[in-house]
């Protein structure tokens, strides 16, 4: 069924296909909508699930963490400093190794407070243990919620679906529901490995020496640091999962196809702007402009940050004069943490490209395609310092 | 009516195993030991940081019979819910799901979670076994440590704020079950939760749990000291059921007869020995105007 809806209600349709069983939320701007929207589902009958409605966001991924524990499929969402109050119980979720999938709806943090986009939030949680996937527009939110569950209960590891606040969440645009049957039988029910059971009883989470252990049969049990490199190396196997995940969706639903990097006009660029989120689209009409001046430049959208696709980035970047990466975060007192990343992976290229930085869009700044214009010409032509910033008044 | 439980009809099923990693002596031993016979084999545990993480033992070694999901401090009673939210998804509506935690992790950093899941009315029991400190980080003052009492964080003159009322705080939330309970007396705190079992809604226990590594006292005289709490007047048993309040065994005899004074009580712990002869007597004082209040209740 096409419709035009918006971003949060995309998600929304994505968590009720993706037959989630426990929804719990505590609203945020801009999240709000997509939680009032599967409220709406649950109450309406439209959907075989519990919303609870709980106190907080740290309580909405506790629920999250428990129903998974105990066998069922969860999904929460949050923005900005909901995300930042979920934070301990985000590595608990990735270190209990829970299939949990949550929308951020990408929001610039406070102190001062800001209801309006950047990627700070999602960002600042990048180490936290869970896999970061991004969407562009409405269609890639609805069809990423339903692989994020696909992803998490292939690896055991927890996924947040990020698309900016705003930007995404409140503008309206068509996009494709999937009909149910084939979305079930694309995602299977979830019937985990090991679940909270009277009948078969097991104490999770227990305190974990930092040596290895024999139980009591003798068999040895891993120690902390042993699980934390189980975690990183199922991490790393997400890049496999997410790419056989994104075939077998787009055999099914004929849609993705580049689930790393998704780039426009890049064959014979000299020049690539890299960015995650709405920013890449709107920097294809940047780069059409560009390309009219006889500049050899294409855009790559990210979309997943971590596990990160470093091979993908080199593959894509590694005969590029120049990367230009725009970024709506920044690690203070360094530079844009995608750029420090990126920087890294090229670091092994034999012909190593050089490499730009913009910080933009903080707090919700408004990015006018004239400034990206001038941002990327200037990149292509004369070698700055980093990071720039663009659109700041001062 | 049922058979009356003493320690002979209790189950023989012992679902906590001998040679735990709690101090000898522990309050928090003798009644989850009991606790989990109230409870039986269908239930699902829920537990926060706290002595009883260690009790439970270090992985992959584990003291008990039954499933239990250790969690964040703050994140007791929210876990609980998202447990029973998912056996309901899966039509199991027969598991009993209990939380236990330690007072900090009720009264202070776990509060608000519980206080929003006593407001949705989750079917939980949640136990509070109150060793009125947080012991497992070593002895510092919590919301429900009494006043005066020593602690590494009071280390000098004492805290200087009462303890905090939590299960009356729990009761206003209007849910169908709070009780106190006692380690001193198991069997009282056994038919607590065989009853809290069968009602729906939350229930809460609290429960007092003397501590001899953090009270400051011989561990042979766990027992003796949680009596002298509640003979003294200073720790009341009771129930209260759908608003209904009622003293309990132990306690409801107190009305009828004469108190122990709340000066045996403090001097047997080395936790008290700041407190003043004047600060005993008003201390005192606090309790008799408590008892004259419930002898005041029509009962
Ligand atoms: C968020 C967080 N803050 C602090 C701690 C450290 N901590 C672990 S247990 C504990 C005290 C527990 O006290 P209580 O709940 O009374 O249980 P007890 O140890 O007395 O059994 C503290 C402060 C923690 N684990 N998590
Ligand atoms: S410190 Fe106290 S509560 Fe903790 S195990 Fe020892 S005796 Fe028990
Ligand atoms: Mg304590």
């Amino acid at each position: 069924m096409h419709v035009i809806e918006s971003g949060n209600v995309a998600a929304a349709n994505g968590v009720k296909l993706a037959r989630a069983h426990v929804v719990a939320a505590y609203p945020i701007t801009p999240q709000t909508p997509l939680t009032e929207k599967l409220s709406e589902f649950v109450d309406a009958g439209e959907m075989d699930a519990e919303y609870i409605p709980v106190e907080s966001e740290h309580s909405a991924l506790s629920v999250c963490i428990a129903a998974s524990s105990a066998g069922s499929r969860p999904f929460t969402a949050t923005s900005a400093n909901g995300l930042l109050y979920m934070s301990e119980q985000l590595h608990w979720a990735a270190g209990a190794r829970l299939p949990i999938v949550m929308c951020v709806v990408n929001r610039g943090i406070g102190a001062p407070w800001t209801v309006w986009n950047d990627q700070q939030d999602a960002f600042s949680q990048r180490d936290a243990g869970w896999v970061q996937l991004f969407a562009c527009d409405h269609q890639q939110i609805i069809d990423t919620v339903i692989q994020a569950y696909a992803i998490a209960e292939t690896v055991s590891i927890p996924v947040m679906v990020c698309y900016d606040g705003y930007i995404l969440s409140h503008t309206y645009m068509p996009f494709e529901i999937p009909d149910s049957d084939t979305v079930d039988g694309f995602l299977p029910a979830f019937s985990p490995e090991y679940a909270l059971n009277p009948a078969k009883p097991c104490n999770l989470n227990t305190v974990t020496l930092p040596d290895i252990r024999p139980d009591v049969r003798g068999d040895t049990a891993p120690g902390y640091m042993e699980i934390r490199h189980n975690l990183h190396t199922d991490m790393r196997e997400a890049l496999n999962v997410i790419k056989t995940v994104d075939e077998k969706f787009y055999s099914i639903f004929g849609r993705g196809g580049h689930c790393f990097i998704e780039p426009y006009n890049c064959e014979d660029a000299e020049y690539i702007a890299v960015c995650i989120g709405s920013l890449s689209y709107q920097l294809r009409d940047v780069v059409d402009a560009l390309r009219q001046d006889r500049i050899k430049i294409g855009v790559c959208g990210l979309r997943v940050y971590r596990p990160f696709p470093d091979e993908a980035i080199r593959e894509t970047f590694k005969s590029a004069k120049g990367i230009i990466v725009l970024e709506k975060a920044l690690s203070y007192g360094y530079e844009g943490a995608l750029y420090a990343d990126i920087k890294a992976a090229l670091y092994d290229c034999d012909n190593r490209p050089f490499i730009h930085n913009y910080i933009l869009g903080l707090g919700g700044r408004e990015i006018k395609t004239q400034q990206l214009l001038d941002a990327l010409r200037q990149s292509c032509t004369i070698d700055i310092p980093v990071p720039q910033w663009i659109g700041l008044k001062m | 009516m049922a058979e009356k439980t003493t320690v002979l009809n209790l189950p023989e099923d012992e679902l906590v195993h001998p040679g735990n990693r709690a101090c000898a002596g522990c309050g928090l031993s003798i009644i989850y030991r009991i606790g989990l016979k109230a409870l039986g084999r269908d239930t699902i545990l829920v537990v926060p940081p706290s002595c009883l993480t260690v009790l439970q033992g270090l992985y992959p070694i584990a003291a008990t019979q039954l499933p239990c999901l250790n969690v964040t401090f703050a994140s007791t009673a929210a876990a609980a819910t998202g447990i029973l939210a998912a056996l309901r998804a899966q039509k199991n509506t027969s598991t009993t799901v209990a939380a236990w935690a330690g007072d900090g992790g009720t009264s202070d950093i776990g509060l608000q979670a519980l206080s929003g899941a006593c407001e949705r009315g989750e079917n939980f029991i949640f136990i509070c076994y109150d060793n009125e400190a947080y012991m497992n980080t070593g002895v510092q003052r919590s919301g429900t440590t009494p006043q005066g009492v020593l602690t590494t964080t009071t280390p000098i003159s004492g805290k200087k704020q009462k303890k905090k009322d939590v299960p009356a705080i729990i009761a206003a939330h209007g849910i169908p079950y709070v009780a106190t309970a006692s380690a001193a007396y198991p069997i009282d705190f056994y038919d607590k939760i065989k009853k809290a079992k069968t009602i729906s809604g939350p229930k809460y226990i609290h429960v007092h749990t003397p501590c001899p590594s953090g009270w400051g006292f011989n561990p042979r005289y766990t027992i003796k000291i949680g009596r002298m709490a509640v003979e003294s007047g200073l720790y009341d048993l009771y129930e209260n059921e759908n608003g209904h309040f009622e003293l309990s065994g132990p306690s409801q005899r107190l009305l009828k007869k004469d108190r122990r004074p709340v000066s045996e009580y403090l001097e047997t712990q080395a936790r008290f020995r700041g407190l003043s002869e004047a600060r005993i007597a008003s201390i005192q004082q606090e309790v008799d105007a408590k008892w004259e209040t419930y002898r005041a209740q029509p009962s």
